[in-house]
């Protein structure tokens, strides 16, 4: 299964009026995860979740495609 | 020569009203900016006679609130505003977003034909300002300039004002006041009344510009263009050749200094690229916040607009959130100055505006943050929705330059009936009514434009048979009660009075493709829907949507 590039966002039980809602959801807990840390700290945090999220995706071939297109233009 | 002139509206001494002071009205409203004249204007409107009280004696300063989106202009077409105001605005729907030179981002407020206005329309507030004053005179609103409200004590039964004017003080009493009166909010602060939120550490610099230019009506912002590295710019088209650039200068610039147009005309230049004749028209800078007061009821007090609630401006939710306020408040305060609700009707004004409020501040905030990243891995991850915004639709989706104003849906409002019926689509209890293109004897109209200002049933069937001689007796009598229901007919044929769906856009968005009643309230939004064409549960459904205590 090739690496998901459409919008994939969304909560169980959420009903939204908003196309841009779920991303908005995510994103905002994404920043409010990251509050009052240092950039050593918060820096900490994405290697984490990286990992985190790495592993329950677990193919690693859709790993690898993650990986190059963020490495691409960086 | 300036694109406008500035009226002057005549004062008129407070000779009337001091006899026999304090005179008690049954409504005053305070702030004839936008928000302010659209409640007076709607006042007249139920009936009401209203005194509209402001402090000046011309319009808004400047542009400053320029968007007026779609749910905005129908309540501008219900209030008679509505033409005049797509006739003089420039409407637009889609809004680009650009990173350096290139575009990362796009999108269009109006997804889909069938709607009667557009996404948005930019107006100068002055120019709105002055087809609602004409409309609100026209109504018979007696409108006072230069009456400053300098104290306000609410009381059991009514609440007290202290008035400054160029004659000297008047004292005068309202059973409601309506208080429109600005971020600012004098009469806030003399109620001892507070607002929490947050400000946000940046500075825009907003400019009328007066130019010839052939950017088209689209929303155009910039993330880090090459004329302002490290920066955002929003550019807007308004009439009159007035363009409105927003530059954002970050949190140390020196507001005096940055005004000049030493400062500002250089940066204008470097964004047009080319040394095409302008003119600066006005120029202001501003820091945003978001706050709101706990209550927007105290006692005989509603507050509406920014007196209630601030918002930054990254999705045009000030103003119209405000001339959504009013369009709720209004009818429900109708109901309870004419005897038929009880008060407490007036806290689902507040509860329900509280919601929309917390709605915009929320979606203002994430827009803010996006903007202008307030921490260095803000600005990363911020940077790289951007970079992967270039190939990749998930990311174009989080690309926040601004969710543009929407309609609350008000899903939690205590006026809704809960669905027995299962519906599909998106016209929930609480929601605001969808248009859809009809026909009224064979001429174009649209749903929005048939329903009035009461409630109204709107009834769904494949022709107009289906209202026997019962329920058009049933329909007849919700008509003469106390609280008029009107009805509205809607089928496939037109047949009978009813109105065509010919293209069934109607029973699409309403999920009505056999038989459906929906109950409206008077600010056209969903109080209560039931599939088939029983009226059983219209009157629970009324009472509960006026505010009518529990048998």
């Amino acid at each position: 299964m090739p690496l998901q590039l459409q919008a994939q966002f969304h909560e169980p039980g959420q009903r939204y009026f908003r196309d841009f809602t779920p991303g908005d959801d995510f994103y905002q807990a994404l920043i409010d995860a990251h509050r009052d840390l240092s950039d050593a700290q918060s820096e900490r945090l994405n290697a984490r979740l990286i990992l985190l999220l790495a592993n329950h995706i677990g193919d690693i071939a859709v790993l690898r495609e993650a990986l190059a297109l963020a490495r691409s233009g960086a | 020569m300036p694109t406008y002139a500035y009226p002057e509206f005549a004062y008129r001494p407070p000779q009337d009203l001091l006899v026999g002071a304090p005179q008690r009205r049954p409504l005053i409203v305070v702030g004839a900016g936008p928000v302010g004249l659209a409640a007076a204007i709607d006042a007249r409107l139920h009936g009401l006679p209203v005194l509209l009280l402001d402090e000046d004696a011309t319009v808004s300063l400047g542009s400053r609130a320029v968007c007026y989106a779609k749910r905005t202009l129908e309540i501008l077409d219900r209030l008679g505003v509505g033409e005049a105001a797509c006739q003089r605005g420039v409407s637009w729907n889609v809004g680009r977003t650009f990173l350096d030179e290139q575009e990362v981002y796009r999108f269009d407020l109006v997804a889909e034909p069938g709607h009667k206005r557009p996404g948005m329309i930019n107006l100068q507030q002055y120019h709105l300002e002055d087809m609602l004053v004409a409309r609100a005179q026209a109504l018979g609103v007696d409108l006072r300039w230069r009456y400053q409200v300098v104290g306000v004590q609410n009381q059991a039964d009514h609440i007290a004002l202290q008035v400054q004017t160029p004659d000297g003080p008047l004292a005068i009493e309202a059973d409601w006041l309506i208080v429109a009166d600005g971020a600012r909010s004098p009469l806030r602060r003399a109620l001892g009344l507070d607002t929490q939120g947050h400000v946000f550490m940046d500075r825009f610099l907003i400019a009328d510009v007066v130019m010839q230019a052939d950017y088209p009506a689209e929303r155009w912002l910039w993330f880090d263009p090459p004329f302002h590295r490290g920066q955002t710019v929003l550019l807007h088209k308004q009439s009159d050749d007035v363009w409105r650039i927003d530059f954002q200068l970050g949190w140390d610039a020196d507001p005096e200094q940055e005004r000049q147009p030493e400062r500002v005309i250089p940066r204008i230049q470097a964004m047009l690229g080319d040394k095409r004749p302008f003119t600066l028209e006005w120029v202001s800078i501003y820091t945003f916040q978001c706050r709101r007061m706990k209550d927007f009821r105290a006692g005989r007090a509603l507050f509406v607009g920014d007196a209630a609630h601030q918002v930054s401006p990254f999705g045009a939710r000030g103003a119209n959130s405000g001339i959504q306020d009013a369009d709720d408040l209004v009818w429900k305060l109708a109901l309870v100055i004419q005897g038929l609700a009880p008060h407490s009707l007036l806290d689902s004004y507040s509860e329900d505006r509280r919601f929309a409020a917390d709605e915009n501040i929320l979606n203002s905030t994430r827009s803010t943050d996006f903007i202008t990243p307030k921490s260095r891995v803000s600005q990363t991850f911020r940077d790289a929705v951007l970079h992967l915004a270039r190939e990749h639709p998930f990311a174009r989706k989080l690309v926040n330059s601004g969710r543009l104003s929407m309609p609350s849906v008000l899903t939690a409002s205590r006026l809704n009936t809960p669905d027995t019926d299962t519906f599909s689509g998106d016209m929930v209890p609480g929601a605001p009514l969808a248009d859809a293109p009809l026909l009224r004897e064979s001429r174009a109209t649209w749903l929005l434009d048939e329903m009035g200002g009461a409630f109204t049933l709107l009834l769904f069937a494949p022709d107009s048979s289906a209202i026997t001689p019962a329920l058009q007796a049933e329909l007849d009598a919700l008509r003469q009660q106390p609280i008029a229901v009107h009805s509205r007919l809607i089928t496939a044929d037109g047949s009978g009075n009813s109105l065509a769906d010919v293209q069934g856009l109607a029973a699409q968005r309403y999920d009505a493709q056999h038989a459906a009643v929906y109950l409206i309230r008077p600010d056209q939004h969903v109080a209560a829907r039931w599939r088939g064409l029983s009226l059983a549960g219209v009157p629970a459904a009324l009472a509960r949507a006026s505010g009518q205590p529990n048998p």
